[in-house]
């Protein structure tokens, strides 16, 4: 369930560092959320998706990706036509769409798959170690740091404590239904799983003390940027800038 | 019960951005370095639990426990929603960096009022009925809470958008049934199992 099945991609993307990753995609993922010009969300989708394709993403993971991202987009379409004023442009029955309702769709369509497409070419094909060294490197504070790899290490763990659980109850003949009985089982259980994680929790830290920790977070590889890396990085910078120069200088995208 | 990407507005993503990050610092401030494997670990038993679909009737829902977490972490539980929120996007690419302001404030606003809710009642010798009632209280409260802020932000966004925030926020009435229930069952499970863990013990 809790695997990172993208990170095994061994593209030039996947190996390229993640910090030029991170801030590539924050950078481009700000300026398709505040664009308002159609030619700007349609070029942002058409890039991000060169860039999954160059990240060389397994298709089955990729499209499940999708439809759940868009399963959201499509109620969206279903009532967002219908309830913004404006122009009509279709109208059956009672329900009148209008050209400002379908407008609007159609943007958050573009927007949101636009800004996934970036996510899944650049964040998903990092995993959680070089995830965390490139936050610490981008000076995000360090406690904020740690609490993020020892959750991302401990999620499996716990994710096992999980499937027991499971297990134990099936073996039980635990059958859920709408009563109280069956919510109070899933709150026990919530409880046990709380327990489990702060009972590991407090071996961890014991074992940490007794390895000399200090709070410092030490890197296994260095990061370093290779001329590969720069070229990216100002590739994204170069596209990054275009978009916004589109968006915000008057009559260049007319 | 989080917005996807490209639908607020930018002064909203702005907005929850700008709160998130006040109590992030709050959180990390009282923070200290030896609990930090304790937060990080309830963050993950958080997580995995919010992976549990309850049935509701003929449907079935996970559960989101944003309740929970304020009562038994406090100020912390914004941090920890916000690694909850990171791990997501970066797993299973639910929402993304421009979201994760907004999502976990509306999610994490919810969870502080809870704290201050169900303080008063937490003893280590157990709870009794007010203090029950504080935890279901918190727990549903939370999810319409957080449901009520969820709609507010996509009303900001668009006038289009009022309809759907609606949608959601109605939605989520029978969830937040189901997690006032888990809420004060999980709490009262834990006074009578491990008070330690909701009220630590003072150490030296």
């Amino acid at each position: 369930m809790i695997r990172t099945p993208l990170t095994a991609a061994n593209s030039l993307i996947q190996l390229t560092d993640t910090r030029i990753k991170l801030l590539s995609a924050a950078g481009f993922s700000t300026m398709v959320a505040c664009t308002k010009t159609l030619e700007v969300a349609v070029v942002a989708l058409a890039t991000s998706l060169c860039m999954v394709i160059l990240a060389g993403l397994p298709a089955r993971q990729l499209f499940s990706r999708l439809i759940t991202a868009n399963l959201f987009i499509l109620a969206i379409w279903c009532i967002t036509p219908f309830t913004t004023p404006g122009h009509v442009v279709i109208s059956t029955w009672i329900f009148k769409a209008s050209k400002e309702g379908l407008v609007q769709a159609l943007f958050i369509t573009l927007r949101c798959n636009a800004i996934l497409f970036v996510n899944l070419a650049l964040l998903s094909t990092s995993n959680p170690f070089s995830l965390a060294y490139a936050l610490l490197a981008l000076r995000v504070p360090l406690k904020l740091v740690h609490l993020f790899f020892f959750s991302w290490r401990y999620l499996h763990v716990l994710n096992k404590e999980y499937e027991r659980a499971q297990i134990m109850l099936k073996t039980r003949g635990f059958d859920p239904g709408t009563n109280l009985h069956t919510y109070k089982t899933y709150a026990y259980l919530v409880g046990i799983l709380l327990i489990k994680g702060y009972d590991r929790a407090n071996r961890v830290h014991k074992a940490m003390l007794c390895r000399g920790f200090n709070g410092t977070f030490r890197p296994f590889h260095r990061l370093h940027l290779g001329s590969k890396d720069s070229i990216l990085g100002i590739i994204m910078f170069l596209l990054i800038t275009m978009l916004a120069a589109m968006e915000w200088i008057p009559d260049l995208h007319r | 019960m989080h917005i996807s990407e490209g639908i607020l507005s930018p002064e909203i993503l702005l907005a929850g951005a700008a709160g998130t990050a006040i109590g992030i610092s709050i959180g990390l401030r009282s923070l200290e370095n030896k609990d930090i494997p304790k937060v990080a670990l309830l963050t993950s038993a958080f997580f995995v639990a919010s992976l549990i679909h309850v049935p509701i009737g003929p449907s079935s829902s996970h559960l989101v426990l944003n309740g929970l977490m304020g009562i038994i972490l406090g100020w912390e539980a914004f941090p920890a929603i916000f690694v909850g929120l990171a791990l997501q996007a970066v797993l299973f690419q639910f929402g993304g960096l421009t979201t994760l302001g907004i999502n976990t404030f509306n999610m994490a606003a919810p969870a502080i009022i809870s704290y201050y809710i169900t303080r008063p009642f937490l003893r280590r010798e157990g709870m009794g009925a007010v203090g029950l009632l504080a935890c279901a209280a918190a727990g549903g409260g939370s999810i319409m809470l957080s449901a009520l802020l969820v709609t507010l932000s996509l009303a900001m966004s668009g006038e289009g958008l009022e309809a759907i925030g609606r949608l959601i926020f109605v939605v989520h009435i029978p969830v937040a049934i189901i997690e006032a229930l888990i809420a004060a069952f999980t709490v009262n499970f834990l006074l009578r199992l491990r008070p330690d863990i909701i009220i630590p013990e003072k150490t030296v």
